[in-house]
């Protein structure tokens, strides 16, 4: 089934906090095979200005998926098909880096719903700010959940 | 000075199934198309592929090698077209990544563009990253 476009504009609950660690930082930064040092040397990252480690700049896809995936895949009224779910465009804005040390909540809203041909663009709006209220990220994603086989 | 045209210097990555594993990990993404083939072929892929945000951190790293700082980086994004299909064998699969500054701003920023290719396609489009220049 397509999805319903009326719940374009519904906001999910901002998640709980997520804290940032020097070794998720790390163990990330590993995996995309990066050893760039304000990735794993706090020393690095102060002598740069920064109070501690900063994360890779895709690094914010974690709490996407953890969070802003879940609520889409866990709203039973919106009703997605996980299994013909393709992630089809990622953005993200930065005000400063991701660090270690960072205590993080995620909003989601659905921002627009198109159906075409009988796939669903779902496009999302995360919000990543500090449990203070400051804005980190904000990430932009399009879901597409493919029409079933005639 | 950076100026529109100038190139940045190329990146070929070569992703294995053990880089898939680690970065499911890395990342929180379990998704069984990017480790089991049975699951894979069962959705109409040609078998195992790379998670696309993988190859949009490889194409970051392109970007971040650089600048130098990764923080100069304002914006980043991508759509995926096409998937990387990793083989289960050494070899693996062979990632390219060339970029080219589109336009210097006024406002001290550039915009990127990034190229990521995959058995000579491009599996990335409209990937864009938006950096701070030196002053």
């Amino acid at each position: 089934m397509p999805l319903d476009p009326s719940f374009a504009g519904h906001t999910y609950p901002t998640s709980e906090v997520y804290e940032v660690g020097r070794a998720k930082i790390r163990e990330f930064a590993e995996s995309i095979g990066d050893d760039h040092p304000m990735y794993r040397d706090p020393a690095a990252a102060q002598a740069a200005g920064h109070p501690d480690v900063i994360a890779p700049p895709t690094f914010p896809i974690i709490l996407f998926s953890h969070y802003s995936m879940a609520d889409i895949i866990n709203d039973p009224e919106l009703g997605v098909d996980y299994g013909r779910l393709v992630h089809g465009d990622m953005g993200f804005q930065y005000a400063r880096p991701v660090r270690a040390g960072d205590r993080l909540t995620v909003t989601t809203r659905i921002a627009t719903i198109d159906v075409r041909m009988g796939n669903s663009f779902l496009n999302l709006d995360a919000l990543i700010d500090t449990e203070d209220g400051e804005r980190v990220v904000t990430a932009t994603a399009q879901l597409v959940i493919r029409a079933e086989d005639a | 000075m950076t100026a529109a045209g100038d190139e940045l210097p190329p990146l070929d990555v070569r992703v294995r199934r053990a880089d898939l594993v680690r970065y499911a990990g890395a990342s929180l993404d379990f998704n069984p198309i990017h480790w089991n083939d049975e699951v894979a072929e069962s959705v109409g892929l040609p078998g195992v592929i790379a998670h696309g945000m993988l190859t949009m951190a490889l194409a970051g790293r392109l970007v971040t090698n650089w600048t130098g700082d990764p923080s100069a980086v304002l914006e980043y994004s991508a759509r995926f077209i096409r998937p990387v299909v990793v083989p289960n064998d050494e070899d693996g699969a062979q990632v390219e990544l060339t970029g080219k500054v589109k336009e210097v701003r006024e406002d001290g920023t550039a915009r990127v563009d990034i190229t990521a290719k995959f058995d000579g396609k491009a599996v990335l489009g409209k990937a864009v990253a938006i950096v701070r220049l030196p002053a």
